[in-house]
Protein backbone atom coordinates (compact mmCIF):
# COMPACT_ATOMS: atom_id res chain seq x y z
CA UNK A 1 0.00 0.00 0.00
CA UNK A 2 1.36 3.67 -0.95
CA UNK A 3 2.28 5.75 1.98
CA UNK A 4 -0.21 8.73 1.72
CA UNK A 5 1.95 11.03 4.08
CA UNK A 6 5.23 12.23 4.41
CA UNK A 7 7.61 13.61 7.35
CA UNK A 8 5.99 17.51 8.87
CA UNK A 9 2.50 16.76 7.41
CA UNK A 10 -0.43 17.08 10.08
CA UNK A 11 -2.84 14.14 10.70
CA UNK A 12 -5.30 13.31 13.22
CA UNK A 13 -6.09 9.88 14.70
CA UNK A 14 -8.96 8.69 14.27
CA UNK A 15 -12.16 8.49 17.10
CA UNK A 16 -13.39 5.02 16.64
CA UNK A 17 -13.67 1.97 18.99
CA UNK A 18 -13.64 -1.38 16.87
CA UNK A 19 -13.12 -4.68 18.91
CA UNK A 20 -9.98 -6.75 18.25
CA UNK A 21 -6.14 -6.21 18.13
CA UNK A 22 -5.53 -2.47 18.17
CA UNK A 23 -2.49 -1.10 18.25
CA UNK A 24 -3.80 2.63 18.31
CA UNK A 25 -3.82 3.71 21.99
CA UNK A 26 -7.14 4.60 23.33
CA UNK A 27 -5.72 8.17 24.87
CA UNK A 28 -4.24 9.16 21.63
CA UNK A 29 -7.55 8.28 18.98
CA UNK A 30 -8.71 12.21 18.69
CA UNK A 31 -5.82 13.52 18.08
CA UNK A 32 -4.03 15.80 16.19
CA UNK A 33 -0.19 15.35 15.54
CA UNK A 34 2.51 15.87 12.74
CA UNK A 35 4.08 13.06 10.65
CA UNK A 36 7.63 12.57 12.52
CA UNK A 37 9.21 9.48 10.10
CA UNK A 38 7.67 6.98 7.78
CA UNK A 39 9.04 3.71 9.30
CA UNK A 40 8.38 1.36 6.70
CA UNK A 41 5.22 -1.01 5.80
CA UNK A 42 4.08 -3.76 7.97
CA UNK A 43 1.44 -6.70 8.39
CA UNK A 44 -1.73 -5.10 9.51
CA UNK A 45 -1.70 -6.69 13.45
CA UNK A 46 -5.77 -6.64 13.57
CA UNK A 47 -5.74 -8.35 10.58
CA UNK A 48 -2.20 -10.75 11.91
CA UNK A 49 -4.25 -10.91 15.73
CA UNK A 50 -7.26 -13.00 13.58
CA UNK A 51 -4.82 -15.41 11.97
CA UNK A 52 -5.50 -13.93 8.82
CA UNK A 53 -2.22 -12.93 6.52
CA UNK A 54 -2.15 -9.36 7.56
CA UNK A 55 -1.73 -8.37 3.95
CA UNK A 56 -2.16 -5.55 2.08
CA UNK A 57 0.69 -4.45 4.41
CA UNK A 58 -0.02 -1.08 5.92
CA UNK A 59 2.33 1.89 6.00
CA UNK A 60 3.61 2.69 9.74
CA UNK A 61 4.26 6.59 10.80
CA UNK A 62 5.61 7.55 13.92
CA UNK A 63 3.37 10.80 14.96
CA UNK A 64 4.18 13.42 16.98
CA UNK A 65 2.20 15.15 19.63
CA UNK A 66 2.39 17.97 21.86
CA UNK A 67 1.85 16.89 25.61
CA UNK A 68 -0.62 19.94 25.87
CA UNK A 69 -2.64 19.24 23.32
CA UNK A 70 -2.94 15.93 24.51
CA UNK A 71 -3.52 16.13 28.43
CA UNK A 72 -5.52 19.08 29.85
CA UNK A 73 -3.33 20.69 32.17
CA UNK A 74 -0.31 19.00 31.45
CA UNK A 75 2.66 19.98 33.47
CA UNK A 76 6.10 20.59 32.44
CA UNK A 77 7.64 22.49 29.30
CA UNK A 78 5.14 23.32 26.61
CA UNK A 79 7.52 21.89 24.12
CA UNK A 80 7.30 18.45 25.59
CA UNK A 81 6.22 15.92 22.92
CA UNK A 82 4.88 12.29 22.61
CA UNK A 83 5.87 10.19 20.20
CA UNK A 84 3.57 7.18 19.06
CA UNK A 85 3.70 4.47 15.66
CA UNK A 86 0.36 4.39 14.12
CA UNK A 87 -0.36 2.61 10.95
CA UNK A 88 -1.80 4.56 8.18
CA UNK A 89 -5.67 3.23 8.17
CA UNK A 90 -5.83 5.57 11.38
CA UNK A 91 -4.80 8.28 10.20
CA UNK A 92 -7.10 11.10 8.42
CA UNK B 1 13.27 -32.18 56.14
CA UNK B 2 10.43 -30.26 56.65
CA UNK B 3 9.90 -28.31 53.62
CA UNK B 4 8.16 -24.83 54.58
CA UNK B 5 7.99 -23.72 51.06
CA UNK B 6 4.89 -21.33 50.42
CA UNK B 7 3.37 -22.88 47.31
CA UNK B 8 0.93 -21.54 45.51
CA UNK B 9 -1.23 -23.58 42.44
CA UNK B 10 -0.81 -22.62 39.23
CA UNK B 11 -2.17 -19.34 37.85
CA UNK B 12 -4.30 -19.20 34.65
CA UNK B 13 -1.42 -18.45 32.62
CA UNK B 14 1.21 -20.84 34.07
CA UNK B 15 -1.29 -23.56 33.50
CA UNK B 16 -1.57 -22.59 29.90
CA UNK B 17 1.90 -22.45 29.36
CA UNK B 18 2.49 -26.00 30.93
CA UNK B 19 -0.20 -27.37 29.41
CA UNK B 20 0.88 -25.95 26.00
CA UNK B 21 4.48 -26.89 26.22
CA UNK B 22 3.48 -30.26 26.77
CA UNK B 23 1.52 -30.57 23.92
CA UNK B 24 4.27 -29.40 21.46
CA UNK B 25 6.71 -31.73 23.01
CA UNK B 26 4.05 -34.36 22.81
CA UNK B 27 3.10 -33.83 19.35
CA UNK B 28 7.10 -33.62 18.52
CA UNK B 29 7.24 -30.13 17.25
CA UNK B 30 9.62 -29.26 19.94
CA UNK B 31 11.59 -31.23 22.34
CA UNK B 32 12.10 -30.19 26.19
CA UNK B 33 16.08 -29.48 25.29
CA UNK B 34 15.13 -26.60 22.90
CA UNK B 35 12.66 -25.39 24.89
CA UNK B 36 15.51 -25.03 27.22
CA UNK B 37 18.07 -23.80 25.18
CA UNK B 38 15.35 -21.36 24.08
CA UNK B 39 15.11 -19.77 27.60
CA UNK B 40 18.44 -19.97 27.63
CA UNK B 41 19.33 -17.52 25.09
CA UNK B 42 16.46 -15.63 26.43
CA UNK B 43 17.83 -15.38 29.59
CA UNK B 44 21.79 -14.51 28.26
CA UNK B 45 21.07 -11.20 26.69
CA UNK B 46 21.90 -8.88 29.09
CA UNK B 47 22.41 -4.93 28.90
CA UNK B 48 25.60 -5.01 28.52
CA UNK B 49 24.92 -5.98 24.97
CA UNK B 50 23.53 -2.43 24.55
CA UNK B 51 25.94 -0.43 26.80
CA UNK B 52 28.45 -1.53 24.13
CA UNK B 53 27.02 0.13 21.15
CA UNK B 54 26.23 3.32 23.51
CA UNK B 55 30.27 3.34 23.71
CA UNK B 56 30.45 2.62 20.57
CA UNK B 57 28.83 5.88 19.34
CA UNK B 58 30.56 7.98 21.89
CA UNK B 59 33.93 6.83 20.50
CA UNK B 60 32.91 6.72 16.74
CA UNK B 61 31.28 9.56 15.34
CA UNK B 62 30.46 7.60 11.91
CA UNK B 63 29.06 5.01 13.77
CA UNK B 64 26.76 7.21 16.02
CA UNK B 65 25.88 8.73 12.99
CA UNK B 66 24.68 5.47 10.94
CA UNK B 67 23.03 4.60 14.62
CA UNK B 68 20.80 6.88 14.16
CA UNK B 69 20.07 6.31 10.74
CA UNK B 70 19.52 2.96 10.62
CA UNK B 71 19.69 0.84 14.78
CA UNK B 72 19.09 -2.19 12.67
CA UNK B 73 21.54 -2.35 10.21
CA UNK B 74 24.29 -0.28 12.72
CA UNK B 75 23.65 -2.67 14.95
CA UNK B 76 24.72 -5.41 12.40
CA UNK B 77 28.14 -4.08 12.16
CA UNK B 78 28.92 -5.14 15.50
CA UNK B 79 27.19 -8.36 14.80
CA UNK B 80 24.09 -7.86 17.17
CA UNK B 81 21.32 -9.50 14.58
CA UNK B 82 17.67 -8.00 15.34
CA UNK B 83 15.30 -10.12 13.79
CA UNK B 84 12.12 -8.57 12.41
CA UNK B 85 11.69 -5.68 14.12
CA UNK B 86 12.98 -2.17 13.52
CA UNK B 87 15.92 -0.03 15.91
CA UNK B 88 15.14 3.27 16.34
CA UNK B 89 18.07 5.03 18.50
CA UNK B 90 16.71 8.24 19.97
CA UNK B 91 19.35 11.00 21.23
CA UNK B 92 19.51 12.97 24.08
CA UNK B 93 21.08 16.08 23.95
CA UNK B 94 21.53 19.07 26.73
CA UNK B 95 18.37 20.42 25.80
CA UNK B 96 16.39 16.95 25.18
CA UNK B 97 15.88 14.28 27.01
CA UNK B 98 14.25 11.13 25.90
CA UNK B 99 12.13 8.35 27.47
CA UNK B 100 10.82 4.62 26.35
CA UNK B 101 7.40 3.32 27.24
CA UNK B 102 5.24 0.48 26.28
CA UNK B 103 1.41 1.41 27.06
CA UNK B 104 0.03 -1.65 25.23
CA UNK B 105 1.76 -4.18 26.67
CA UNK B 106 5.51 -4.33 26.94
CA UNK B 107 7.57 -3.65 23.78
CA UNK B 108 10.91 -3.40 24.45
CA UNK B 109 14.32 -4.10 22.99
CA UNK B 110 14.94 -7.58 24.38
CA UNK B 111 17.91 -8.06 21.78
CA UNK B 112 19.64 -5.54 23.09
CA UNK B 113 18.64 -4.65 27.08
CA UNK B 114 17.80 -8.72 27.97
CA UNK B 115 14.07 -8.89 29.87
CA UNK B 116 12.55 -5.99 30.81
CA UNK B 117 12.36 -5.08 34.48
CA UNK B 118 9.20 -5.49 36.78
CA UNK B 119 8.42 -2.02 36.83
CA UNK B 120 8.64 -1.26 33.05
CA UNK B 121 5.75 -3.79 32.51
CA UNK B 122 3.81 -2.33 35.37
CA UNK B 123 0.57 -0.40 34.86
CA UNK B 124 1.80 2.40 37.33
CA UNK B 125 4.67 3.43 34.52
CA UNK B 126 3.15 2.36 31.31
CA UNK B 127 0.28 4.95 32.51
CA UNK B 128 2.18 7.85 34.05
CA UNK B 129 5.11 7.63 31.78
CA UNK B 130 2.84 8.92 28.63
CA UNK B 131 1.08 11.64 30.81
CA UNK B 132 3.14 13.04 33.71
CA UNK B 133 6.84 11.89 32.77
CA UNK B 134 8.74 14.67 34.81
CA UNK B 135 7.06 13.38 38.10
CA UNK B 136 7.54 9.66 36.95
CA UNK B 137 11.45 10.76 36.13
CA UNK B 138 11.86 12.29 39.59
CA UNK B 139 10.85 9.26 41.53
CA UNK B 140 13.52 7.56 39.63
CA UNK B 141 15.94 9.71 40.93
CA UNK B 142 16.12 12.40 37.47
CA UNK B 143 15.17 15.87 38.48
CA UNK B 144 14.64 17.67 35.06
CA UNK B 145 15.17 21.00 34.48
CA UNK B 146 11.93 22.80 32.96
CA UNK B 147 13.91 24.06 30.34
CA UNK B 148 14.44 20.49 29.54
CA UNK B 149 11.95 18.88 26.29
CA UNK B 150 10.90 15.45 26.88
CA UNK B 151 10.28 13.15 24.00
CA UNK B 152 8.25 10.37 25.47
CA UNK B 153 8.71 7.36 22.92
CA UNK B 154 5.29 4.94 22.88
CA UNK B 155 6.65 1.69 21.44
CA UNK B 156 3.05 1.06 19.82
CA UNK B 157 3.83 -1.69 16.87
CA UNK B 158 6.86 -2.67 15.52
CA UNK B 159 9.62 -0.26 16.22
CA UNK B 160 11.98 -1.06 19.15
CA UNK B 161 14.15 1.79 20.99
CA UNK B 162 17.14 2.68 22.67
CA UNK B 163 18.08 5.47 24.46
CA UNK B 164 21.56 7.36 23.22
CA UNK B 165 22.56 8.61 26.95
CA UNK B 166 24.83 11.72 26.40
CA UNK B 167 28.48 10.67 27.51
CA UNK B 168 29.28 12.33 31.03
CA UNK B 169 31.35 15.45 31.38
CA UNK B 170 34.87 13.75 32.84
CA UNK B 171 34.67 10.75 30.86
CA UNK B 172 36.86 12.19 27.99
CA UNK B 173 40.01 9.87 27.29
CA UNK B 174 38.06 6.17 27.99
CA UNK B 175 38.35 3.39 26.12
CA UNK B 176 34.96 2.03 25.21
CA UNK B 177 35.07 -0.64 27.50
CA UNK B 178 35.46 1.76 30.27
CA UNK B 179 32.80 3.72 28.87
CA UNK B 180 29.99 1.07 28.19
CA UNK B 181 30.44 -0.08 32.28
CA UNK B 182 28.57 3.26 32.90
CA UNK B 183 26.04 2.96 30.45
CA UNK B 184 23.14 1.22 32.67
CA UNK B 185 20.08 -0.45 31.31
CA UNK B 186 18.00 2.50 33.06
CA UNK B 187 19.82 4.84 30.98
CA UNK B 188 18.66 3.24 27.46
CA UNK B 189 15.18 3.41 28.64
CA UNK B 190 15.84 6.80 29.86
CA UNK B 191 14.63 7.13 33.47
CA UNK B 192 18.22 7.68 34.06
CA UNK B 193 21.45 9.13 33.02
CA UNK B 194 25.11 7.47 32.77
CA UNK B 195 27.29 8.81 36.28
CA UNK B 196 31.08 8.07 36.38
CA UNK B 197 32.10 5.81 38.71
Amino acid sequence: MEARFKPGDAVRVRKVYPLGHIRTPFYIRGHSGVIERLCGSFGNPEELAQMRSGEPEQPLYRVRFRQKDVWPGYRGNAQDVLEVEIFQHWLE
Amino acid sequence: MKDSGNYQPYSYFQLMEVSLRELLVEKGIVTEAQVAAAVEDIRNITPERGARVVAKAWVDEGFKTRLLQDGTSACEELGLDIPALKLVVVENAPAVHNMIVCTLCSCYPRMLLGMPPEWYKSRNYRSRAVREPRAVLAEFGLHLSEKTRIRVHDSTADMRYLVLPMRPAGAEGWSEGRLAAIVTRDCMIGVAVPKLI
